[in-house]
């Protein structure tokens, strides 16, 4: 039984880490999915969420911290709005230049704004802490529920350990909850958004920009609305994480996990269905957490069996891109219903 | 003040002609291929850790290896450098073999995407084989000598030398012989190219041939300049080399080798009025300028 409960625990700890990512997943799905806008700087607004969600939910600078701002102890529901809110400025503000131009210097202009924006949190130790990075950043409503599960246990002593040790983790639970209440809001919210002839625009646009400019849409707005939408999902996957990892700093969002991960991800599911999003998200951190345990096995130093898992993943990537570029489930064929002309 | 400016110049031409020579093949192979090739650092990488062990193995068979002159190395490395543009060579040609060929009718994001891919592959690889700790080319401690006030070190100067060496054959291969020019035409249309009976085929294989030597090369010689390596080389010089290649409009080679100089003389010359850690988004910033004001680039015409 303990065995089992060890397995419990763990899957909640994994489905939690896996629904941030799927989170990240369907912002990049919006962006690269539906509208065919090349994001590899998605790190960048992760990290600003998480950053902003710290500061304004976090607790204030401790003693011996570099930072002087933030720590304003808001409820996290005020973090998670304002990390939204600032990846979205983030966004709109480097789809300016850009937008109008190749997908290439799209491209090219994200890689630059998440190593910029790296950057920024490593030597700016005023806003960040720098290499410290920020601590204690709180789990929304923890103590109250780890008080009460404590409170509860410490009556029923006749528990056995394993029943113990399952309701000890109850917090987790809590929180898996939340992560699958936002996930399953903003799927719905983008599902909506998709369908809605909004959406039909953007895969026009995403298929042959000219034609949706020749049909009188402003191409260039409605790429920069997709742009910041979906940056405004990675940022509200910055603050789940900043606030269930409790500690972050600039080397969390390096290109890897922040990035390349998340294309992985979003290519094995299948680009252009939120589904496929979310469902890429959970097979691919399974797979890669399925790739530690094999690792653990094989006599290898630390960084050897990282290497191993990463090139694994490369080697999925190429491998999907070769043989079923529309991944597990791709897009449905959608035909919309013809309306008279001029409809 | 004038003497310090120009010790940034000076610094900014060293780290400009790692910068250029990489940045005229990535803008060869994207104005042929048609796209940012993401693992064009990364190939960098892979050419100066092949260079690596070369070292490694001229050392184990025991080869007198004396310094050059006044340079803090010997011939070792100059024949290690060979080994680093082969291997480079190699990458490019595989990975095309095995991806971008078979993506080339798919499209320009999904080559993107198999780039990125490639990229964090070929850098698992390096770290898999060296560990992601720095590895030492050169440990002898080089003095700088000074001309007229301005502090350079001999090795820097011979970064300076053969970059400008490479960059003339690369000039010369281009306008001189049949296949650069086909190359051009290539570049500038290819299906006109096509029609003109030129073998695109053949032409795409140099494509990778020269990006590929200049890649390694660069890879080499950002190594000598540091002393050491590491698996993130080429992904962190990446972005530098992209804005040298928007600043001089993608596609151009000659472009590339003058916005890649413009990428490091700004980038040096900027820690007279920012902090030096603040270094790296001078040539973010700036490609960000280019892009609203000429996204064509100087010498760009598309």
């Amino acid at each position: 039984m303990d065995f089992l409960v060890g397995y419990v625990n763990y899957l909640t700890f994994f489905a939690i880490q896996a629904g941030i990512f799927a989170v990240l997943c369907l912002g990049l799905n919006v962006q690269w999915g539906y509208t065919g806008l090349f994001n590899i700087g998605i790190a960048g607004f992760y990290a600003v969420g998480a950053y902003t969600s710290a500061l304004l939910s976090g607790p204030p600078p401790a003693e011996l911290d570099w930072r002087i701002v933030g720590g304003f102890e808001w409820p996290f529901v005020f973090g998670l709005l304002g990390a939204m809110l600032v990846s979205g400025v983030v966004a709109f503000l480097i789809s300016l230049p850009t937008l109008r131009l190749k997908e290439d210097y799209l491209a090219i202009a994200t890689i630059g704004i998440a190593e910029v924006i790296r950057m920024m949190f490593q030597n700016r130790a005023w806003l960040s802490n720098g290499v410290i990075g920020i601590k204690h950043i709180p789990s929304p409503l923890q103590s109250p529920i780890q008080e009460r599960l404590t409170s509860y246990l410490s009556t029923h002593t006749e528990f056995p350990g394993w029943l113990n040790r399952l309701i000890s983790n109850g917090y987790n639970w809590f929180y898996l909850g939340l992560v699958a209440l936002i996930l399953v809001l903003l799927f719905l919210t983008i599902e909506r958004l998709v369908h809605s002839p909004w959406g039909r625009v953007l895969k026009a646009i995403r298929e042959d920009e000219v034609v949706p400019a020749f049909a009188g849409k402003d191409v260039f707005w409605f790429k920069l609305q997709s742009m910041v939408v979906g940056a405004m999902m990675m940022g509200a996957a910055g603050a789940l994480y900043a606030h269930f990892a409790k500690f972050i700093n600039a080397p969390t969002f390096e290109p890897m996990f922040g990035t390349f991960l998340i294309w992985v991800m979003l290519i094995v599911g299948g680009s252009g269905n939120n589904k496929g999003a979310i469902l890429g998200a959970f097979v691919v951190w399974g797979l890669w957490a399925g790739t530690d345990f094999f690792t653990g096995y094989i006599e290898m130093e630390g960084f050897r069996a990282a290497s191993v898992r990463i090139f694994l993943l490369a080697v999925l990537l190429e491998l999907v891109l070769l043989f079923k570029p529309q991944g597990i489930l791709g897009e449905k064929k959608v035909i919309y219903p013809q309306r008279g002309v001029g409809g | 003040m004038l003497v310090e400016i120009l010790q940034l110049v000076v610094f900014g031409i060293i780290s400009g002609s790692i910068i250029a020579l990489s940045g005229v093949g990535l803008s060869l192979t994207y104005g042929i291929l048609k796209f940012a090739n993401f693992a064009h650092g990364d190939t960098m990488t892979a050419g100066a850790f092949s260079a690596l062990a070369a070292l490694a193995l001229l050392e184990a068979i025991g080869l007198p290896d004396h310094p050059l002159g006044p340079l803090s190395f010997g011939f070792s490395i100059l024949m290690a450098l060979v080994v680093g543009m082969v291997a480079a060579v190699l990458v490019g040609l595989t990975v095309d073999k095995l991806l971008y060929n078979r993506l080339r009718n798919t499209g320009t994001a999904v080559l993107l995407i198999s780039s990125v891919g490639v990229a964090f592959g070929l850098r698992a690889l390096v770290q898999f084989i060296w560990s992601p700790s720095p590895q030492y080319y050169i440990r002898k401690i080089q003095i700088a000598r000074d001309y007229f006030g301005i502090r350079i070190k001999p090795d820097q100067i011979f970064i300076v030398i053969l970059t400008a060496l490479l960059v003339l054959a690369v000039h010369l291969f281009l306008t001189r012989t049949k296949m650069g020019k086909a190359m051009r035409a290539t570049s500038d249309n290819m299906e006109l190219a096509r029609v003109t009976g030129i073998d695109t085929d053949r032409v795409i294989l140099w494509t990778w041939i020269i990006g590929g030597a200049l890649a390694g090369a660069g890879g080499v010689l950002a190594g000598i300049e540091n002393k050491f390596i590491t698996p993130t080389l080429g992904w962190a010089m990446l972005i530098y080399i992209f804005a040298g290649v928007i600043l001089g409009g993608i596609g151009s080679p000659y472009g590339a080798m003058a916005g890649g100089m413009i990428i490091g003389i700004s980038g040096e010359v900027s820690t007279l009025v920012i902090p030096t850690e603040d270094k790296p988004v001078v040539p973010f910033v700036i490609m960000v300028v280019v892009l609203l004001v000429k996204p064509t680039g100087i010498f760009g015409n598309r």
